[in-house]
């Protein structure tokens, strides 16, 4: 595991329910602490998009919005990496069989292009379990 | 007339209606149903042929917002409509680019450009 050796400075494990806005306090709290480091715009930018689409994803799709399912949100901050892992109620999904949102016949629907976004603004991130658990991760570029 | 618009900030320059955001993030679900309903009402009930949003107020904004402008695009060019952008911050243009919407819309650097290119 190449991350293991990794030194967390900052944890946070929550269980919260499937509301969007709660989601965003505890994503606001995240983004806080790498303004706090120091982290630049670009980075914070990237997390923030990955983040928040990750917990739409599960919130809206994987929990279907239901208030009695719940999200786990787990987070680790390092001097120079972002860990967050994301865990659904939802029956997952596999991230391999999405179309790509940029062919021509795909550009303009106005959907589906949470997933690619997340892996072109994290360094990391997988699925895992049946697709409902998602596990994201940024080194910090400067 | 002026109907309120509860997300938008509207001007005129010529025929061309200038839209500009009032959130500087576009992010919140509630937020972004009732911003592509104002952005639709633009072209459907008041019949807006050429408009320009303005992004230099937006700091942020998720795939769900992408959707909307998206679906603003389509309806503008149903009814015969020219959609431009410009003033797009370079992380929101990145998301542009990364989607490949960067060749769907119509992208200008500021105001000015944008406003010559119509």
């Amino acid at each position: 595991m190449p991350t293991s050796e990794e030194k967390w400075t900052w944890q946070c494990d929550r269980k919260i329910p499937s509301n969007a806005a709660v989601g965003r306090r505890l994503l606001d709290e995240v983004l806080r602490r790498l303004e706090d480091l120091h982290w630049n715009r670009h980075d914070i930018f990237g997390v923030h998009l990955a983040v928040d689409e990750a917990l739409v994803n599960a919130i809206a799709h994987g929990n279907g919005s239901d208030a009695s399912k719940h999200v786990q949100f787990s987070c680790r901050i390092s001097p120079r990496k972002i860990r967050v892992e994301i865990t659904d109620e939802g029956s997952g999904f596999d991230p391999d069989a999405l179309p790509d949102p940029t062919t021509p016949d795909r550009l303009e629907c106005p959907s589906g292009r949470g997933v690619m976004l997340m892996r072109a603004f994290m360094s990391r991130v997988e699925f895992q379990e049946r697709g409902n658990h998602v596990v994201l991760e940024k080194s910090r570029s400067s | 007339m002026t109907t309120a618009y509860r997300h938008l900030d509207l001007s005129h320059v010529g025929d061309v209606t200038v839209v500009r955001f009032r959130d500087n993030k576009i992010i919140e679900d509630i937020n972004i149903q009732e911003l592509g309903q104002e952005l639709f009402r633009l072209v459907e009930a008041d019949g807006r042929e050429r408009l320009l949003l303005d992004f230099s107020s937006v700091d942020f904004l998720s795939s769900a917002a992408l959707g909307k402008l998206i679906t603003l695009d389509k309806k503008m060019k149903a009814h015969g409509g020219t959609l431009k952008l410009s003033n797009i911050r370079p992380e929101i243009y990145e998301v542009f680019a990364i989607t490949k919407l960067n060749r769907l819309f119509d992208i200008r650097k500021d105001e000015a450009e944008a406003l010559a290119a119509f």
